[in-house]
């Protein structure tokens, strides 16, 4: 970027090409793999696809580290931002005085990012190769996970709105395709296709955003919006200020990314998709983008107090609704996906009440953990031959014990386990609601936290323990996944224990520009939320090993309860009905058939006919009557007389 | 630079010249009408070309050209392009070879007429694009007429007579209008002819603007179409040949926004700011309205056919709220249009030509059988769709940065649009493309020719360059709309600051 540096900006000559060529490695890939996937597929060197594909997700990784570890050096002791902003050269748009010139951002926060996206997408392509040996269009799933990449590094390395949201339409569209990617299947492309549409109702939103950021900020440059962000009050129709406007309208999109109420309901549909898919796309990055932009744009969020209150309660009633329908999903994928859609309402919490850097923080454990949970539940889906239910399942952990053994860590890190890394995260969560003396929020968090427990826990012991439920014929087939697959999983392990002694809030705290905080310490709110994660754990080890035959007594002694959470809360129903009833059917039978087709082609065609009977009626004029015709002339000319005479 | 005085002139007489070469050509030898049709048309792209290479980022007009014609009534043969008209001539001789390219096979019945048809057609729209004497405008705006009424009408399907007729009484109906429009405005601005730069001296009284502005926007409004002007159009394009369909969507359309900017707006500037609101409204209901009924077309034609009724209310839009941005939008837009819809139509007159049929319901499972095909379609679909990365966002989000200002409301009932595109477009592709292969009449259908790649592609590396080089094109067409959005705004608004249209009871 030219002309008058922003305060913090570093002019680094690393920095000001690495970061572009962590995005250029997975694009090259898709490339390669998009023209020569068929190439491949013909000559039988379809493993191709996932070597090239995970060389160039290292080799980006390896991009990205670089230039993390540049900008750590060249971070100052004290307090204080410094970022890159690396320039391209040229503008994407400029007409008058809306510019938006090619540049990335990177600072702590996209650094962090960076990370996380190259460094488990890395991990994820791998554990592919094992996972989509057998699928012989592995080649094409390859490139899509290389775009994805691509896109996902785009979102978050993009230094303008504008730029974030090619990122953020380009991971939508890979997530359709990906999602979609057993085509043939009608509930794969339905859902693919719901995921899309629905993360346009959010990107609607986000484009309104932006169009009224321009507007009253006159940029949308990361950095200029961020030390303008002041600029604007947030308050000015009722509590509808400029300020406040943009922060919702753009909130609506991160809904629709990060899969809150009440545009969550394609997050769930979208494990039709491979299961690396879910692990990759549906749980440790994309769906994270909302939480992001949030942080992101924290310097404005903060500012509004009504802005953050929206984000601060969608957030907590998705983390408890979520986390409630969780609990009757007899789907190893579903359980998985609803607490995803819980855990990215937790993040939202945490920005809600002003915890930035916890929020990301958890999205970073979140990412090791959801990760570990997801690959592993695809390998126990491996082992099993396709099958995701868990009521077929039982007593694995003899039979795939490396997968068991990681499985088990990744659900202790979810449900609070201390010192591993998703107790860390948490409890800094619930400590900023209650130290923001916001009790309900408090409470919910708490009790989300319970019901998260306990309801991975129950996947867990139906799952892994008692005895197997899929018959003889399934049992003889159980296998432990190959090397690529474990070696993933164990690593990922490693990340879901130790990830929590990672001090992101400090690290990422200078970009939010908001006054340090110093925080009260006190034992009640690890106590409370270790009680309620060991709660949980064992009133599942209760209910599904102690005694099995708990659970079907007490659903049967609360029936519509039951029913209410099965029927996800009727928000799928809701949107069905909407979209088949409403808007489809209204615009067939009312729109085209009655208003287009009825109404304006029934007018045009009736003036046609008005036309053409007049014209049968003016033939009629010409008989052929030479005394007819003397009389008209005769007539006509006493007319035209007469008005002569008269005017 | 001799040669650039006529080079407008060079543009209108090569595909002149070709369509009499050809009509002068054995009848029998169809290989060489066919070959001779895409010579003369490539070589007007070429000469085109040169336009781009001499056009110098400025507002005024460029290439001008002028003859006396007819002294007695101030004729005279007036040409020029600005940034508003030269990439629309681009487009113009750019889509012409791919259309025929395209019905290269399919056309296979009289051939000859086809070609020189085709030829005429691009001379009269580019007639349009150069006339700077509304005289001349109007002959080249009537020329245009006729040759496409021939080609829906004789080469088009099943209820081609219907259509054609349909078709032409309803721009008849515009253009009767604004003729008489151009009359009185002869007479008024004192009879000084009918050359463009001198009416613009010479305006109208405001209570006389509001009626001629209001025959000229009829007129224009039908060609957008802009609802509820738009039913010629799904019948038109269902029933038109491919090579039909492509003109029609990618260029003629066009004509209808290039004539509020060039006529409407510039000449009755008070009549315009105090109408903009209502134009504005009618092209939100058509961004919305069009994109749902272009969701339950059972016929490919018929959707795309919709969804540009969808499309360009942006345009529209942008038009109406008539800022610097929006309009250079607006104009981006059309040619974004142009390239994606023209991209759609090739596409699906690809699948006519293998099955004869248009239905989707006839379809599904194609990515298996026609894994390119699929490919490409996916991707035309995607630029359709004004996905970032594409041509057509730039122009969308241009349009809605610049529209905001003045129509907040219609800017969000806009966005409604951005949803159900992706509903159409997505929904069509589901049915064509995925699930397994039910009809077995499409279990052996061929991928794409080279030839149709040799279409397509072209097409898809400018909706993926333009969607990444926007400024490359919006740098030549920003001057001129700047130019045109101060002249206007100057002279529509003398009570009032210009910035604060009415808005009509904005539909938050």
């Amino acid at each position: 970027m030219p002309q008058g540096l922003p305060t913090g900006a570093l002019e680094d000559a690393l920095l000001m090409r690495a970061p572009f060529w962590v995005l250029v490695f997975p694009l090259v890939g898709f490339i390669v793999l998009a023209l020569f996937g068929d190439a491949m597929k013909r000559e039988g060197k379809s493993n191709w696809g996932g070597y090239i594909a995970s060389a160039m997700a290292l080799a980006s990784f390896a991009c990205a580290a670089l230039s993390v570890s540049r900008l750590m050096t060249l971070l100052p002791g004290e307090q204080g931002l410094r970022f890159a902003q690396p320039y391209l050269g040229f503008e994407w748009i400029d007409v008058a005085d809306f510019r938006v010139p090619l540049n990335l951002l990177v600072d702590p926060l996209s650094a962090v990012m960076i990370l996380v996206v190259t460094g488990i997408g890395s991990l994820i392509h791998i554990y592919s190769i094992g996972y989509m040996h057998e699928d012989e269009d592995r080649v094409r799933f390859f490139s899509y996970l290389n775009l994805f990449l691509f896109f996902m590094l785009v979102l978050v390395l993009g230094g303008s709105l504008p730029l974030m949201f090619v990122g953020w339409e380009g991971v939508g569209l890979c997530s359709y395709l990906l999602i979609g990617f057993w085509y043939k299947k009608q509930s794969a492309s339905d859902a693919g296709k719901k995921a899309f549409v629905v993360n346009r109702i959010g990107d609607a939103g986000l484009i309104l955003g932006m169009v009224m950021a321009f507007t009253w900020f006159g940029t949308l440059d990361l950095v200029e919006l961020a030390e303008n962000a002041g600029s604007k009050p947030a308050e000015g129709w009722l509590v509808f200020g400029p300020l406040t406007l943009v922060a919702l309208a753009l909130f609506v999109g991160a809904c629709g990314k990060s899969a809150q109420i009440p545009l969550h309901v394609w997050l769930p549909d979208a494990m039709e998709g491979p299961t690396p898919v879910s692990a990759l796309i549906h749980a440790a990055t994309m769906v994270t983008a909302g939480v992001y932009m949030v942080c992101r744009l924290a310097p404005i969020y903060s500012q509004s107090e009504t802005a953050m209150a929206v984000v601060a309660g969608l957030g907590c009633a998705t983390a408890v609704i979520a986390a409630t329908i969780a609990l009757v999903q007899t789907d190893i994928k579903k359980v998985l996906a609803y607490s995803t859609v819980s855990q990215l309402g937790y993040m939202f919490l945490a920005a809600g009440v002003g915890a930035f850097g916890v929020a990301i923080f958890h999205l970073v454990t979140h990412a090791f953990f959801k990760a570990l949970l997801f690959l592993g539940s695809g390998s126990v889906i491996h082992a099993m031959h396709h099958e995701q239910d868990m009521r077929k399942m039982g007593g694995l952990r003899k039979h795939i014990p490396w997968t068991h053994w990681t499985f088990a860590i990744g659900t202790a890190a979810i449900a609070g386990v201390p010192f591993l890394s998703g107790f860390y995260s948490k409890d800094a969560i619930l400590a900023a609601a209650h130290h923001h003396h916001h009790t309900l929020l408090f409470g919910l968090g708490l009790a989300t936290a319970l019901m998260t427990a306990f309801y991975m826990s129950r996947l867990y012991f139906l799952t892994f323990w008692g005895e197997f439920r899929g018959g003889h014929e399934a049992e003889h087939h159980l296998h432990e996944s190959p090397w690529s697959m474990v070696g993933v999983l164990v690593v990922l392990a490693v990340g879901a224990i130790f990830g929590g002694y990672i001090p992101i809030p400090a690290i990422v705290a200078p970009v939010f520009r908001l006054p340090i905080v110093e925080e009260a310490h006190d034992l009640l709110v690890p106590v409370l939320a270790t009680s309620a994660g060991l709660l949980g754990i064992a009133a599942a080890w209760y209910a599904y090993v102690k005694q099995p035959d708990l659970p079907a007594k007490v659903a049967a002694s609360a029936r519509g309860l039951q029913r209410v959470l099965e029927a996800k809360w009727g928000f799928d129903l809701a949107f069905d009905w909407f979209s088949s009833k409403v808007v489809v059917a209204g615009s067939d039978s009312l729109l085209w058939k009655r208003v287009d087709a009825g109404l304006i082609d029934g007018a045009v065609n009736g003036a046609g006919s008005v036309v053409d009977a007049i014209s049968r009626g003016a033939r009629g004029f010409q008989t052929g009557l030479v005394r007819g015709y003397a009389l008209v002339i005769f007539g006509g000319a006493v007319l035209l007389l007469s008005y002569l005479l008269w005017i | 630079m001799g040669a650039s005085n006529y080079l407008l002139s060079l543009l209108l007489l090569l595909p002149l010249v070709g369509a009499i070469v050809i009509a002068l050509s054995p009848r029998a030898n169809v290989g060489l009408q066919k070959t001779l049709g895409m010579a003369f048309s490539l070589a007007a792209f070429a000469v085109s070309l040169l336009l781009v290479s001499g056009f110098q980022p400025i507002a005024e007009m460029q290439f001008v050209e002028r003859y006396e014609w007819i002294p007695a009534y101030g004729i005279s043969f007036h040409l020029g392009i600005d940034g508003i008209s030269l990439w629309l001539v681009i487009l113009t001789t750019f889509l012409t070879p791919i259309a025929l390219l395209g019905s290269w096979s399919s056309i296979a019945d009289r051939v000859k007429e086809f070609n020189v048809f085709m030829l005429l057609l691009e001379v009269g729209m580019l007639g349009v694009f150069f006339a700077l004497d509304l005289f001349v405008f109007y002959i080249f705006w009537e020329a245009m007429l006729i040759p496409m009424y021939f080609l829906i009408g004789i080469w088009g399907h099943g209820r081609r007579i219907y259509a054609a007729v349909k078709f032409f009484l309803y721009t008849m109906a515009g253009s009767v209008l604004m003729l008489v429009a151009f009359l009185v405005l002869y007479k008024e601005t004192g009879a000084v002819g009918f050359g463009l730069a001198e009416l613009l001296q010479r305006p109208v009284e405001p209570g006389l603007q509001f009626w001629l502005f209001l025959a000229f926007a009829l007129a224009f409004a039908i060609k957008v179409p802009m609802f509820p002007f738009h039913t010629w159009l799904p019948d038109a394009h269902v029933e038109a040949p491919t090579a039909g369909s492509v003109i029609l969507a990618g260029v003629l359309l066009k004509m209808g926004g290039y004539g509020f900017l060039r006529l409407a707006m510039p000449l009755f500037p008070q009549a315009a700011m105090e109408m903009a609101p209502w134009i504005a409204l009618l092209a939100v209901i058509g961004i919305v309205y069009g994109a749902l009924v272009s969701l339950v077309q059972p016929d490919m034609k018929k959707l795309v056919a919709y969804s540009s009724v969808s499309h360009l209310g942006f345009v529209m839009l942008g038009v109406a709220a008539f800022s610097t941005t929006s309009v250079t939008g607006a104009v981006y837009q059309m040619l974004n249009h142009g390239i994606s819809t023209g991209a759609l139509f090739l596409m699906v007159g690809m699948l006519y030509d293998r099955r004869h049929t248009r239905d989707i319901a006839e379809f599904g499972g194609l990515k298996t059988v026609m894994p390119w095909f699929s490919a490409l379609f996916l991707m035309v679909g995607l630029s359709s769709i004004a996905v970032p990365g594409f041509n057509g966002f730039v122009g969308e989000f241009l349009i809605l940065v610049g529209s905001w200002r003045a129509f907040p409301g219609y800017v969000i009932v806009a966005s409604l649009g951005v949803i159900l595109a992706a509903a159409y477009m997505l929904w069509m592709i589901q049915r064509v493309l995925y699930g397994e292969v039910t009809n077995p009449k499409n279990e052996k259908l061929a991928d794409l020719t080279p030839r149709e790649l040799v279409v397509l592609l072209p097409l898809l590396f400018l909706a993926v360059y333009m969607g990444i080089f926007s400024p490359q094109f919006t740098r030549t067409i920003e001057p001129s709309v700047a130019a045109l959005v101060r002249d206007v705004r100057a002279a529509g608004a003398p009570v009032h600051n210009a910035a604060a249209l009415p808005a009509p009871a904005p539909a938050r």
